[in-house]
């Protein structure tokens, strides 16, 4: 087995979430397909490192991992001041901006 | 360059936790309850661990445990019980067929992405993170040389991006009050002010025969006061009556009149 394996499927990963950030309306599950692109990304990295025969691959995805706890921390917490005012999550009610 | 093949254990691993993996994406798309979506994203999140670690990352593979199921997964499942766990998505659609047209293309990106990684790396050689890891004596050491030496600056940056993601994340969850606090006056003055009984409500009686909450206490003019049985007992009508005869006989033995 070629470890490009790996990239593969984190190509189909990154499809997935991509069906998720489009068809689903709820924020909080938009916010999931989200990660789940991140982490398809970091696999692709994990496995060019393990390609290349260099660290830097691996140093990459745990940057990013720290820049997507830290939009985590920060989407959540627009997601909760939203549900505040609207008592909604749904990411079609936010639409005043619109006109 | 040296092409390093995968061994049997290693494909074995790969096709459970990527089938795993794969399931728990799919599953985090189609179901219809949040929470049930953030468990099975949490699946994912597991398998995708494991397959680091089987691709020689076991640092990032332990990272990804700790950070994305332990800490990011939990997030979210607190912010669901917060924000409502019964929300579920409405089917109607804001824009018309954007439902149909999102799958349509995300599965011409979905063939494009595996058509052409799958044929650009299919003659592809790998070298391996043996010779890499073999410098500074190990994946984290090495994971660490790095972040220490070629990438301080960005190591800087992202403390800093953490920091403010806290201070962000603080602004916006707070709430203003939208009165100030009662002081303890003002809290006194309104308990004698509202007309209720200020203290504790009296206990309800304590008899012989009946020793329970739906027993009125006995006042001393020989009625009943029925403050001392609880609201929702008093609401329900199932307050117990006190036996009138019953007090009838206790005040003839006590004064000797009977038989």
């Amino acid at each position: 087995m070629n470890p490009s394996n790996y990239v593969v499927l984190s190509a189909l990963l990154f499809t997935i979430g991509t069906v998720g950030v489009l068809v689903r309306r709820n924020a909080i599950v938009v916010f999931m397909s989200v990660e789940l692109m991140l982490n398809a990304a970091n696999l692709a990295f994990v496995s060019f490192a393990r390609m290349n025969g260099n660290l830097d691959g691996q140093v990459v995805a745990f940057f990013v991992m720290v820049v997507a706890a830290a939009e985590v921390v920060v989407g959540l917490a627009i997601i909760v001041t939203i549900f505040r005012t609207r008592r909604s999550a749904s990411i079609d009610e936010p639409n005043l901006l619109k006109y | 360059m040296t092409d390093v093949d995968t061994n049997t254990g290693e494909q074995v691993v790969f096709w459970v936790c990527a089938i795993l993996a794969v399931a728990g994406a799919l599953g985090m798309v189609l179901s219809r309850k949040a929470v049930h979506s953030a468990l099975w994203i949490a699946l994912t999140m597991i398998n995708l661990a494991i397959l680091y670690v089987a691709n020689s990352a076991p640092f990032l593979g332990m990272v990804q445990v700790i950070v994305y199921t332990g800490a990011v997964m939990m997030l979210f499942l607190f912010v669901l019980m917060v924000v409502g766990v019964d929300a579920s998505d409405s089917l109607i659609e804001t824009i018309r067929g954007q439902r149909l047209a999102s799958i349509l293309l995300t599965l011409g990106l979905g063939i494009l992405l595996v058509w052409g990684v799958g044929n650009g790396l299919a003659e592809s050689t790998t070298v391996g993170l043996d010779a890499a890891n073999e410098v500074d004596g190990g994946n984290v050491e090495g994971i660490a040389n790095l972040i220490f030496t070629r990438y301080l600056l960005v190591f800087e940056l992202t403390s800093a991006l953490l920091i403010t993601a806290a201070m962000g994340a603080m602004v916006l969850a707070h709430r203003d009050r939208w009165k100030p606090t009662p002081s303890q006056r003002e809290r006194s003055v309104a308990r004698f002010t509202g007309g209720g009984h200020p203290g504790n409500l009296p206990n309800p009686g304590v008899y012989a025969r009946h020793n329970a909450v739906d027993t009125p206490a006995l006042l001393p003019d020989g009625g009943t006061l029925d403050i001392s049985v609880p609201g929702p007992v008093r609401g329900r009508g199932e307050e117990r009556p006190l036996d009138r005869a019953d007090l009838d006989d206790v005040r003839q033995i006590t004064e000797g009149t009977g038989e």
